[in-house]
């Protein structure tokens, strides 16, 4: 026997013992709590798109991300600008993506692009990642990115400023609405890497006083089109 | 006295009489508190979320062969190589064996627990690798040559002073006591290593059985650096770590992070699928799971505890327990401290060494209550302490109540010894407190209960030769009539 085989062996013997169920005994087929169940006891998200754009910016202004729902696509040339002048922007990165591509073409820096290999130090000498992403959730006013939607593993969590860029019908109520969506987009296929990302990076380690940056984004800013 | 009894009561004296530790550990946890508290009642039903936690985690345990073979072979499909480890040994040697294989040399490790159970980096070290912790709290600890203080807040023994002496020392830093700085400088240090590691290695909150993904949750981007950036990552898991379906962490990550820090959701919750795929442009080119047993499977085969394999480590448990709050983690010498550690480890690592751990609780349930699975912890050290009695206790423990039980069954023989007692009690006081008191172990810290002047049945005796002298004599016959 391999060690495989010894492993799973020990777990059926030690199984042929019944465990009690920790509740009220389930009629087959009633044994998982459905979507519809965990968004009752989770914290309320809200019905109507206009509330949970309110809930999103509440939660990511709470967490210390920049909110800004925009009105029109030219708008957002002139905020990237505006960050860039305001935080020296010397080179960037990104991926392809249409709204990547729009926002990028207008800053007049270096782009490194990570669709395919590219060198890690390159992206770490860069001043601001920018990425697209899968969804925005109300709920908890996280960000859910894909390597596939965003631009790979590093480029959402190496430079020090993450920008992403979201469309309106990204907006999401909650978790269990983010889960299906995900079931939806890649079926069995899953992506490499999925992440939440909540908020800009932070630690506590050190008398659980909240800093930002620890080894992540030090800036999270989102915009909203 | 078995070893790691006595290092616990040495520990333990020595934390409790350390005030400004206990002020430390106190202002820390008081801040948890509140933000759990108000993050727990944001939810709109935590006990139903909490008692289908409690449910999942029951099918995903007693059916962990099903949902350990799916995850497995998910994961295979997509070129993960998955090694299945029965025990500590068996693990250090598969992962020192990718290490030599890979010829690497420098090892960047996020946070884990279950590396420090099969104490990876002392083996890594001594095999001359280098070894380096990216979670600041662990980063901190590892610096200071300790063991982590707690297993989700490393490092909250230390004040920012300590640390900052500890970087400026260590690092040969220029910095003041304020924590940002302090964070920008191990910010500093670890870029060079996360850029340089040969091998990146992460342990796993969850295995997801139905997605073959591995989720990890954490605050600082540290995991997912350690996921993106070396060439080589290896996962380190305990088999327990199993959840059926992706769609339970939508109640899994909330729990998790309100019991584990108070967040409503950690900054980054991330699950990782596979080695770079085909058309993906980073990640790592191998990935290595390794699946540890480590006599979970003998927990596992005691089913009135099993459900201590639910367990989701948010170290809630420890934050509330009045012992874990005054003794401190270094004291119970285990990797899983507080009262989960306390329950799990006599299972893991003997009866006889670690059975102490159970009776230093006042059982006031306060674990029980705030467990996010529902896991009854308070129970299960009280059945703990049944089996460590009947696992084997003291011959002298034995003899004592063999002796008790001889002497309480046979009334003639008590009321000659009886008064033994009394005489031993007044010559007591010339030994108490003194290691020549064979009582010592309880005259230590307790005082010894009075025996009485007189046994109930000389009181009895008295009062009656009494009566009959002095009452009238009716009084004396109704009595005796009754
Ligand atoms: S036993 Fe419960 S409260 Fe304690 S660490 Fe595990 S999940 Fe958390």
């Amino acid at each position: 026997m391999n060690e495989r085989e010894k492993i799973l062996a020990r777990i059926r013997e030690a199984l042929t013992v019944q465990a009690p169920f920790p509740g009220e005994p389930r009629a087959p087929g009633q044994q998982r709590p459905s979507p519809a169940q965990v968004r009752k006891w989770l914290p309320p998200a809200a019905d109507s798109f206009d509330e949970q754009l309110a809930l999103f910016r509440q939660n990511a202004t709470s967490l210390k991300a920049d909110f800004y729902a925009l009105n029109l696509r030219d708008e957002l040339k002139s905020r990237l600008l505006a960050l860039r002048d305001a935080e020296d922007w010397r080179k960037i990165a990104s991926h392809s993506g249409e709204l990547t591509d729009l926002g990028v073409s207008a800053l007049g820096v270096p782009v490194l692009k990570t669709d395919s290999g590219y060198d890690i130090n390159e992206l770490e000498k860069c001043d601001a990642g920018i990425t697209e992403c899968d969804a925005l959730i109300a709920q908890t006013g996280s960000v859910l990115v894909a390597n596939r939607s965003a631009g790979g593993r590093a480029l959402s969590v190496l430079p020090p400023h993450h920008v992403v860029l979201a469309r309106r019908k990204q907006l999401l109520p909650d978790l269990p609405a983010a889960f299906e969506l995900l079931k939806q987009k890649y079926g069995c296929n899953y992506p490499g890497m999925i992440s939440f990302i909540t908020g800009p990076s932070r630690t506590g380690d050190i008398e659980r006083i909240l800093v930002l940056g620890a080894h992540g984004p030090r800036k999270l800013t989102i915009f909203f089109l | 006295m078995s070893r790691p009894v006595q290092q616990f009561k040495a520990q333990a004296e020595l934390s409790t009489h350390n005030l400004r530790l206990r002020a430390t550990i106190q202002t820390a946890l008081e801040k948890y508190a509140v933000v759990r508290d108000t993050n727990r009642r944001a939810f709109q039903d935590y006990q139903a979320a909490r008692q289908a936690a409690a449910e999942i985690k029951w099918e995903a345990i007693n059916h962990l062969d099903r949902y350990l073979e799916q995850f497995v072979s998910k994961l295979e499909a997509r070129g993960t190589k998955v090694h299945w480890a029965g025990t500590g040994r068996l693990a250090r040697e598969i992962i020192l064996g990718i290490i030599r294989e890979k010829k690497a040399r420098s090892i960047i490790k996020s946070k884990t627990m279950t590396s420090e159970e099969i104490h990876l980096n002392e083996a890594l070290e001594r095999e001359g690798f280098e070894v380096v912790e990216s979670d600041l709290g662990e980063f901190i600890v590892q610096l200071n040559k300790e063991t982590p203080y707690h297993i989700v807040f490393p490092a909250m023994h230390l004040t920012r002073g300590e640390i900052k002496e500890l970087f400026n020392r260590e690092l040969a830093a220029d910095a003041s006591d304020n924590p940002e700085e302090l964070t920008r400088v191990a910010r500093r240090v670890l870029r060079k290593k996360y850029v340089g590691a040969d091998i990146g290695f992460t342990g796993a909150n969850f295995a997801v059985a139905d997605a073959g993904m591995v989720s990890i949750t954490e605050n600082e981007g540290n995991a997912r650096l350690t996921a993106a950036l070396p060439k080589t990552l290896i996962t380190l898991l305990g088999i327990e770590k199993v959840l059926p379906r992706l769609e339970d962490l939508a109640l899994f990550l909330p729990l998790l992070a309100t019991s584990g820090t108070g967040q409503p959701l950690t900054c980054y919750n991330t699950m990782y699928g596979g080695p770079r795929q085909p058309g993906e442009s980073d990640g790592p080119e191998e990935w290595h799971v390794v699946l540890l047993d480590n006599r979970r499977t003998e927990l596992l085969a005691d089913a009135e505890q099993r459900d201590s394999l639910h367990c989701i480590r948010c170290g809630a448990c420890l934050n509330v327990c009045p012992i874990f709050r005054n003794v401190g983690g270094p004291a119970y010498g285990t990797t899983y401290s507080g009262p989960v550690g306390s329950v799990i480890t006599p299972h893991l690592r003997g009866w006889q060494d670690w059975k102490h751990l159970s009776f230093s609780s006042s059982l006031c349930g306060a674990c029980t209550e705030t467990c996010p699975v529902k896991i009854d912890l308070a129970h299960h050290l009280l059945q703990n302490r049944r089996k460590a009695v009947t696992q084997k206790s003291s011959l002298a423990g034995k003899l004592g109540f063999k002796l008790f039980a001889f002497i309480f069954n046979r009334p003639r023989l008590y009321r000659r010894v009886a008064p033994l007692g009394r005489l031993g009690q007044k010559l007591h006081p010339l030994v108490k407190g003194t290691r020549l008191d064979p009582a010592y172990a309880w005259t230590k810290s307790r005082a010894t209960p009075q025996i009485a002047p007189r046994t109930f049945r000389e009181f009895w005796r008295e009062r009656n030769l009494h009566e009959i002298q002095q009452r009238p004599m009716q009084e004396t016959k109704g009595q005796n009539q009754i």
